[in-house]
């Protein structure tokens, strides 16, 4: 029987593939150059709406630009940066993670006490910081969010390597001449992968929502660059006039973050044998 | 104690790194920040003498225990934008930041609790589902959109809320704690009070659906937890009515959990106040933050940070020890 929890990982895992396919085929999806500006045309209602004289499903901004094309080349920095963002900051959290929990004494307290420090910081606060010094640009909103994301992945990954580096297997691996690197990375770090799994999904929503976030504050990518959050800070200034400039735009990322929160929920329903068992 | 004495002390060097990390953001500014600031349009002896105050010219170190040993003294230089020394402008921002905060966490809590309470009483319920599900909505809504979609509605289309600011233009409320709300209650101004809720409303809504929506999960959690405690069977095989088993055993030990994470969601709160009184241009210290970026105005910049960062550690840090004092069984 279909659970509840294999469907929203069913639902969530969609929504996902389609963000991934649309990023993917924008050119061939895109029914107009998302750049090309017709001036005749700015502030156009969406063609299903009554009244309205254009052929833009999603209607058109005030230089004229198609609003769905935009939409769907958005989702290429939201994918790109949310993708990169989690696989770079799981990188680091998790080798930090492990070699914190394999090794601890003084290794875990200094890798600690910079955990700390990075989680004394609200998330989007740090990445705000570092955007504000740093600048704007695709590489650097990335550094920035990686910055602010480590920590959370360095966290689960130390806990359970605590515990696993006194299972058996481990024992095991070692009496047989293991060096602690190889048993870290063969046997332990990849014992580890639901929890990170699990993370990575989160994480993968909460980037994309910061990103958004900074964009819509400018300190994102530069302003040529298509992506939901700029969309929707220009669009409010025409709010009253053509509300489809931030509605679209924040229905996007609304249905990609839950899109992912659910798939992410699901994986740790299925994960957690605890959960299972409530 | 010695625990509460040592946890207080290991804070130092954290205190210290955030700051040292704050320090260096500075110079992780592309080009001089000094060029950047005057413009450029500056004579060579202006960015000398601007390099010099600021103590630039000085080794890496050297201006860093500066910036600390005079950040320890509160003096932490004045803004470019406002002329004014940036302590000042924080404090005379930080009571709209907490009174939005403030009424944002009540908004969730009114939210969270009855929903997440009922949902796991009809666990795995169509009520269960919806609540849940009503949870996952609210984490993934981004609160811009949201902010912008309730001026939109409520403001505009609908003219129920003003849709900016924090007070209207004309009335005056008496600064005792610069708390709009308090200030107008001991004062008796009912007009102000009226204004300022109308104002906090749509932002307090807009910043506390996220916070409403983890809380929801996990009171819902917490519930269900202490529903399978043995105390719980005890009370009813006692023959106790169901509501006073929910009321006096479920609720009040399932909600301690609650209200410490509540403390805990602080960040989540200071995360979310830049961006909603960024959208709602509520003149608070997230606003400021915002604002100081936009004209580059570094130095406020950086001691904004820098307050963000130890506001928030602090009082987690505080949440921690009180929650060892109410709850001798959890251990620092």
């Amino acid at each position: 029987m279909l659970r509840f929890r294999h469907l929203k990982v069913l639902m969530g895992g969609c929504i996902l593939v389609g963000l991934v396919i649309c990023g993917l085929t924008a050119p061939l999806l895109a029914p107009f150059d998302p750049q090309e500006q017709r001036l005749e045309a700015r502030l156009q209602a969406p063609s299903w709406v009554g009244g309205s004289a254009t052929s833009n499903w999603l209607g058109t901004d005030n230089l004229g630009r198609d609003i769905l094309s935009r939409i769907i080349y958005g989702s290429r920095i939201s994918l790109l940066v949310g993708a990169t963002t989690v696989i770079l900051a799981g990188i680091v959290g998790c080798l930090l993670g492990a070699l914190a929990g394999y090794f601890g004494a003084g290794t875990d307290e200094v890798i600690g006490k910079v955990t700390e420090i990075f989680l004394a910081f609200p998330f989007l606060l740090l990445a705000i910081a570092l955007m504000a010094f740093l600048g704007q640009g695709v590489i650097n909103i990335i550094i920035a969010l990686m910055m602010s994301r480590w920590v959370q992945y360095c966290r689960v990954v130390r806990g359970e390597v605590l515990s696993l580096k006194q299972r058996d297997f481990v024992t095991a691996a070692k009496a047989l001449g293991g060096k602690d690197f190889y048993v870290l990375l063969r046997h332990v770090l990849p014992n580890t992968l639901a929890s990170v799994t699990v993370v990575a999904t989160f994480a993968m929503a909460i980037v994309i929502i910061s990103e958004a976030s900074l964009s819509f504050l400018g300190l994102g990518v530069p302003a040529h660059i298509p992506t939901w959050g700029s969309m929707l800070s220009e669009g409010r200034s025409y709010m009253n006039r053509a509300p489809w400039l931030t509605i679209f735009p924040g229905l996007a990322i609304f249905i990609t973050v839950f899109g992912i929160n659910l798939l992410g929920d699901g994986l740790r329903d299925i994960f957690d044998p605890k959960l299972r068992r409530q | 104690m010695t625990k509460i004495l040592r946890r207080i002390i290991g804070a130092v060097p954290v205190l210290l790194g955030i700051s040292f990390l704050v320090f260096l953001l500075m110079h992780l500014a592309p080009g001089d920040p000094v060029t950047l600031l005057l413009g450029d349009d500056a004579t060579p002896a202006d960015v000398a003498r601007v390099r010099s105050e600021w103590g630039l010219d000085q080794p890496l170190l050297v201006q860093y225990w500066q910036f600390i040993s005079r950040a320890l003294v509160g003096d932490f230089g004045r803004s470019i934008k406002f002329g004014e020394p940036v302590i000042k402008l924080v404090f005379e921002r930080l009571p709209a930041t907490i009174e939005l905060a403030t009424t944002s966490l009540l908004v969730a809590i009114l939210i969270s609790i009855p929903i997440g309470v009922y949902s796991a009483m009809k666990r795995d319920t169509l009520i269960d589902h919806a609540g849940t599900g009503l949870a996952l909505i609210g984490v993934s809504l981004p609160n811009f959109w949201l902010g912008i979609m309730l001026i939109y509605f409520l403001g505009g289309q609908w003219n129920l809320l003003p849709v900016a600011g924090r007070i209207e233009y004309g009335i005056d409320i008496k600064p005792i704690t610069k708390l709009y709300l308090v200030d107008s209650v001991l004062t008796g101004n009912l007009a102000g009070f009226w204004s300022t809720i109308k104002h906090l409303l749509m932002p307090a809504i807009t910043l506390g659906t996220a916070l409403a929506a983890i809380v929801t999960r996990i009171t819902r959690s917490s519930v269900l937890e202490v529903m399978r405690q043995e105390y719980v069977m005890t009370a009813r095989a006692k023959g106790l009515s169901e509501r006073v088993v929910i009321w006096r055993h479920i609720l009040r030990n399932a909600l301690i959990t609650v209200i410490t994470i509540l403390g805990l969601q602080l960040g989540a709160l200071l995360n979310g106040s830049v961006i909603t009184e960024t959208v709602f241009s509520y003149p608070g210290i997230g606003d400021l933050l915002i604002q100081s970026i936009s004209v580059r105005d570094y130095r406020l910049t950086q001691v904004l940070i820098l307050f963000f960062g130890a506001i928030y550690f602090i009082v987690n840090m505080l949440v921690d020890i009180l929650y060892t004092l109410v709850d001798p069984r959890i251990k620092l």
